[in-house]
């Protein structure tokens, strides 16, 4: 049953040390307050999953959060790498980070076992790909009913699953819409879920066949407006096209990128203050 | 009319695209060539995202693959599962629109790593959907910049399966889809060949010479018996490029995107 906390509470009693985390929202709803509640109370040693890393883990790994890192597309989405991955995957800083690569259809499939209860996914792919040669969880099984050849990899389980959702209603039931990625998947196929939510409503008045959580997969739900920054949140926000941009430079180097992380994100009490202090460093920008 | 390298790429790799086809859809140059489709010659072509939106139709590029402006113009926005286990799996996607990061001479494609897996000189992105759009999708168009940094002898990983290593590889794996069937380069269209599916330039676009195309390829590529010259862009496929471009200018202060 879910209980409305604050996002620091949500952090601090539900995500481990050493957990399997997956943050997900495929480019739409990234729970960015929640990566940087995660990386303020210093997590340590996290086997994070997700889809497509984006800034958020990038930050995560960046700071020495995480271990190991399921995935399957890891970027800048439209403005080129993730440093802090590049320079952990390349160069072990600031840790080394144990890489379990996938496909998208792959990753999709296996939140869908997961949240099925199943051990592994099957999958018609990776057919004359190099993936499973580098990565032992990609195994083939042969269709007893047929004699085909399929792919199959590990359910995704994870101990905690952290989504960013539009709405909230007072009892703790979640309401999101737009690109859904996997988040509902993912979202049933894990032990823990952290929301954090644009809005917290009386009423949900969400028509039949809405996407929704019910609080009884949910284990917190926290109001946290803006907390998909600098993604979207569909009917609230739009993408911060520009500062996806910035990121880049900001990363590029750790000097800088410790600095930014100190100045914004270890210095600041929570998301509200990193996006005053944020706007204040902008406004600072030439 | 003058017009650049970039230019005849687009509106060549568009001009692949049939009318009512379902295009499954990456970003950055395939978006750009996919929409260009839609807006000139195939009005019905159902492009799909793999972020979920189907039948997308944005106004301006996105620069992610999962801008709010392909839900807005989608007919559904669909849970990604579903976009891979009922849509690209279920068999119901004709055309496969990839980029690339290297491509070697049977249209195999690495998006992984260069150099080593274990120590690599540059990590790349990953796979992303591209294996299984390569595997799944009935046919496959590549649009990729041509130099010999990209079209590489030997790649240093297969992240997506084209011919494989040529002739029947890929039957022989029983992969359901026909694999690449064209790649679009800002100097020339090549294809497979029908019996060793080595890429074969079949075009060239007016003012490249064969010898730039040797230069900017890293094997010995071959050209075919009765080679062509890439018909020049039309007015309204520029114009409607171009626009198309400004208006994405305009709203995220980038032209395209790349994944």
């Amino acid at each position: 049953m879910s209980d409305i906390v604050t996002l620091r509470e949500a952090i601090a009693h539900l995500v481990r040390d050493g957990d399997c985390v997956a943050m997900e929202g495929f480019t739409h709803l990234i729970p960015s307050a929640a990566g940087h509640e995660v990386i303020r109370q210093g997590k340590k040693d996290l086997y994070l999953v997700r889809m497509t890393p984006d800034l958020i883990y990038d930050q995560l790994i960046g700071m020495g959060c995480a271990s190991r890192l399921r995935f399957s597309w890891g970027g800048n989405p439209g403005v080129g790498s993730l440093h802090r991955l590049r320079d952990a995957v390349e160069r072990g800083w600031p840790q080394p980070l144990a890489l379990e690569e996938h496909g998208h259809a792959d990753m999709a499939n296996a939140y869908v076992a997961g949240a099925a209860n199943l051990p592994f996914s099957v999958l018609r792919g990776y057919q004359g790909s190099d993936l499973p040669r580098y990565n032992r969880n990609i195994r083939f099984l042969r269709c007893p009913f047929t004699d085909e050849e399929l792919a199959v990899s590990p359910a995704i389980r994870p101990d905690v699953t952290v989504i960013h959702a539009q709405k909230a209603d007072r009892r703790g039931n979640v309401l999101l819409w737009g690109i859904l990625g996997v988040q509902k998947e993912a979202a049933m196929a894990a032990k823990r879920v952290i929301v954090t939510v644009e809005q917290i409503v009386e009423r949900l008045d969400a028509p039949p066949n809405a996407c929704i959580l019910p609080r009884a997969v949910v284990s917190a739900v926290c109001l946290q407006p803006g907390g998909a920054f600098p993604s979207y949140a569909h009917g609230y926000y739009t993408r911060d096209n520009p500062f996806y941009i910035a990121w880049d430079d900001i990363a590029r180097e750790r000097e800088t990128f410790l600095a930014w992380m100190r100045r914004h994100v270890l210095e600041t009490q929570d998301f509200d203050e990193f996006r005053r202090v944020l706007g204040e460093t902008q406004r600072k920008a030439p | 009319m003058n017009y650049t390298t970039n230019e005849i790429m687009t509106v060549a790799a568009a001009r692949r695209l049939p009318d009512g086809a379902v295009c499954f859809v990456g970003i950055g140059l395939p978006s750009t060539a996919a929409n260009l489709a839609r807006l000139t010659h195939a009005p019905d072509a159902l492009l799909i995202y793999e972020s979920g939106p189907v039948g997308a139709k944005p106004d301006v590029l996105p620069l992610s693959i999962g801008d709010g402006e392909l839900a807005d113009t989608a007919d559904m926005v669909i849970p990604t599962p579903e976009i891979f286990r009922y849509w690209l799996q279920g068999g119901r996607v004709d055309v496969g629109f990839l980029g690339t990061a290297q491509i070697d001479r049977f249209a195999n494609l690495n998006t992984t790593v260069i150099g080593p897996y274990d120590h690599p000189k540059v990590r790349l992105p990953g796979a992303g959907g591209a294996p299984e759009i390569a595997s799944n999708a009935k046919e496959v168009l590549i649009i990729v910049k041509q130099s010999a940094r990209t079209f590489v002898k030997t790649l240093d990983f297969v992240t997506s399966a084209g011919h494989l290593d040529g002739g029947d590889a890929r039957e022989r794996l029983k992969i359901p889809g026909k694999g690449p069937v064209a790649v679009i380069t800002d100097l020339c269209i090549l294809e497979p060949d029908p019996v060793s599916k080595e890429l074969t330039v079949v075009s060239l676009h007016a003012g490249v010479s064969p010898e730039q195309v040797r230069a900017a390829t890293g094997w010995p590529v071959q050209f075919a018996a009765n080679l062509v010259e890439t018909a020049a862009p039309t007015e309204r496929e520029l114009s409607t490029l171009r626009a198309l471009q400004q208006r994405t200018a305009l709203a995220h202060g980038t032209a395209t995107a790349s994944e």
